[in-house]
């Protein structure tokens, strides 16, 4: 057993050496399938990214009466806290609000002035909420309105950002859909395209799998060595791609930085470069054994 | 050891009927030599192919040492086949190994050892006389140097049978003098050979059984037979 393995091995070494015009053809095609796989992979991270910023910039504000203590509303708080809808909430009193509102229109003399006549803060205290997810605050607003604090509501503004964040939402989702779709049919064709490669490579030795069977191999001894060599295609293009993959995003990063809004690709390919290689791997390794055990089948029929 | 029981094999190509062989019925006896004679297309390539199970018969049954060979499971064939050495009339080597290799890699579907493998191999291309062979690939033999590999790799594993068809159709007479030797040397060791040949000289001169087939037919049977067509 132990000596049948170690031939099947340098057999199907030797043979990947052998034949290594071919090799370079098999390992040329699952580069170009695996780093298809893998920047569908990082593409769907950055766009989970892109969404999930934009989400974090649209949040909701619950607006109270005046006369509402702050005690009160931090109460209201403390139960909206618990809701598993959300993510985060402030509390931001009427002074806070009203700290925050100059500090925002400092420059703006007329508004400042038209404040100054106005004599008394007139911003209401307010909760700030922020959700998980955009398609999740119409739940939130359902969720106010029928809640047992409602009368000390004055208004929530999620009327007013309703279209914003419904349209927010619906491209998210749009984007993962398309997304996942994309990625399923490009790695089908990828994986078509090295099947039909490793394919090809064993129609070529059809008449010495023949007969190898003929003079009395077993199927296992025949198909090993055409294993292996599929496995060592598929182990050198995962590392190759890992190499092309990390050089290009070191130099596109900064310009990607930019349009990611400061998200940092080539640090998340770093931090996950075990998760990535492993995965890379995987594929390299499953496309290349796969194609090879489908592709020797009908010539072992013999 | 052998046993063809009323063996028919039809092909059909292109809406033609081809017999390749009918009714055919035949023995042989552990340690025999026998001949199997006929012009070109009388089958005997095809007897070959069935008894190896690389094709199935119409109709029949052949037995090796007891086993019907056409019920034996895939996963069973391979030890079949390797209690039999054939020589192949196209040789059937491995174009993309040495001479050495093609050798060896019988030893190597067989488990032998590291050791023996290195023993035998070298000892047998000597045999054959390629011994400065080793290195080359197939492809970089003449065809009588290719045919003398497929002999040594028909020998190597000491089969209990040597299927040989048409071994000596490439070889000058002086090669051809050494293989028809060497044959029957493996013979009077105790080893089972079936010849397939159209060379008259050889047949005549060695005074075994002879088998004739015409057209798929066997036509004479004879214990110290000689080539009449």
């Amino acid at each position: 057993m132990f000596i049948s393995l170690n031939r099947i091995i340098k057999s199907g070494w030797v043979d990947f050496k052998r034949n290594s015009g071919l090799s370079l053809a098999t390992i040329f095609i699952m580069v170009l399938a695996i780093s298809l796989a893998t920047s569908l992979f990082l593409f769907q991270k950055t766009s989970q990214v892109l969404t999930k910023t934009i989400a974090e910039k649209v949040d909701m504000y619950i607006y109270f009466n005046t006369d509402l203590s702050s005690d009160d509303i931090l109460v209201i708080q403390q139960e909206l806290a618990g809701l598993a809808l959300i993510r985060d909430i402030e509390y931001v009193s009427s002074d806070e609000a009203l700290k925050r509102f100059v500090s925002r229109h400092k420059n703006d003399q007329a508004l400042m002035e038209s404040l100054e006549e106005l004599g008394a803060n007139p911003l209401l205290p307010s909760l700030n909420i922020q959700a998980w997810e955009a398609s999740q605050y119409a739940a939130i607003s359902s969720f106010l309105n029928n809640s047992s604090f409602n009368n000390l509501i004055a208004k929530i503004d999620y009327q007013q950002k309703k279209p914003v964040i419904e349209k927010l939402s619906s491209i998210a989702s749009s984007i993962n859909a398309a997304g996942i779709f994309s990625s399923i049919i490009l790695a089908l064709i990828a994986i078509l395209v090295a099947f039909n490669t490793v394919r090809l490579a064993i129609y070529n030795s059809r008449e010495e799998i023949e007969t190898m069977r003929l003079v009395g191999a077993s199927n296992g001894f025949v198909r090993g060595p055409f294993l292996v060599q599929g496995v060592i295609s598929g182990f050198l293009a995962a590392v190759i791609t890992l190499i092309v993959i990390g050089v290009s995003l070191f130099f596109l990063s900064p310009a990607l930085k930019f349009i990611l809004s400061g998200f940092n690709i080539f640090s998340y390919f770093v931090t996950n470069l075990f998760l990535i290689f492993l995965s890379q791997i995987s594929v390299g390794i499953s496309l290349g054994f796969v194609s090879s055990w489908l592709a020797i089948r009908k010539y072992l029929k013999i | 050891m052998i046993s063809f029981q009323q063996v028919s094999k039809i092909y059909q190509a292109d809406g033609r009927t081809i017999t390749a062989l009918k009714d055919v019925s035949f023995e042989v006896q552990p340690k025999e030599f026998v001949s199997i004679v006929g012009r070109s297309g009388a089958g005997k390539t095809t007897l070959f192919k069935l008894l190896m199970a690389e094709e199935k018969p119409t109709s029949g049954s052949i037995f090796f040492e007891g086993q019907d060979v056409h019920q034996t499971s895939p996963n069973k064939l391979p030890f079949l086949r390797r209690k039999m050495g054939a020589i192949f009339q196209d040789y059937r080597l491995l174009p993309s190994k040495t001479a050495y290799n093609n050798i060896s890699y019988i030893m190597e579907v067989m488990g032998a050892p590291e050791e023996q493998i290195s023993e035998d191999v070298p000892k047998v291309l000597e045999i054959v006389g390629l011994g400065e062979r080793s290195a080359n690939l197939p492809e970089e033999l003449s065809g009588g140097e290719r045919q003398r590999l497929a002999i040594a790799r028909a020998l190597v594993h000491q089969p209990d049978i040597i299927l040989a068809d048409e071994p000596t159709g490439n070889l000058d007479p002086f090669h051809t003098q050494e293989i028809i030797r060497l044959l029957l040397k493996i013979n009077e060791m105790g080893t089972t050979v079936v010849l397939a040949t159209h060379n008259r000289e050889i047949i005549n001169n060695i005074s075994k059984r002879v088998i004739t087939l015409d057209r798929g037919e066997v036509i004479r049977d004879e214990a110290e037979g000689k080539f009449i067509l």
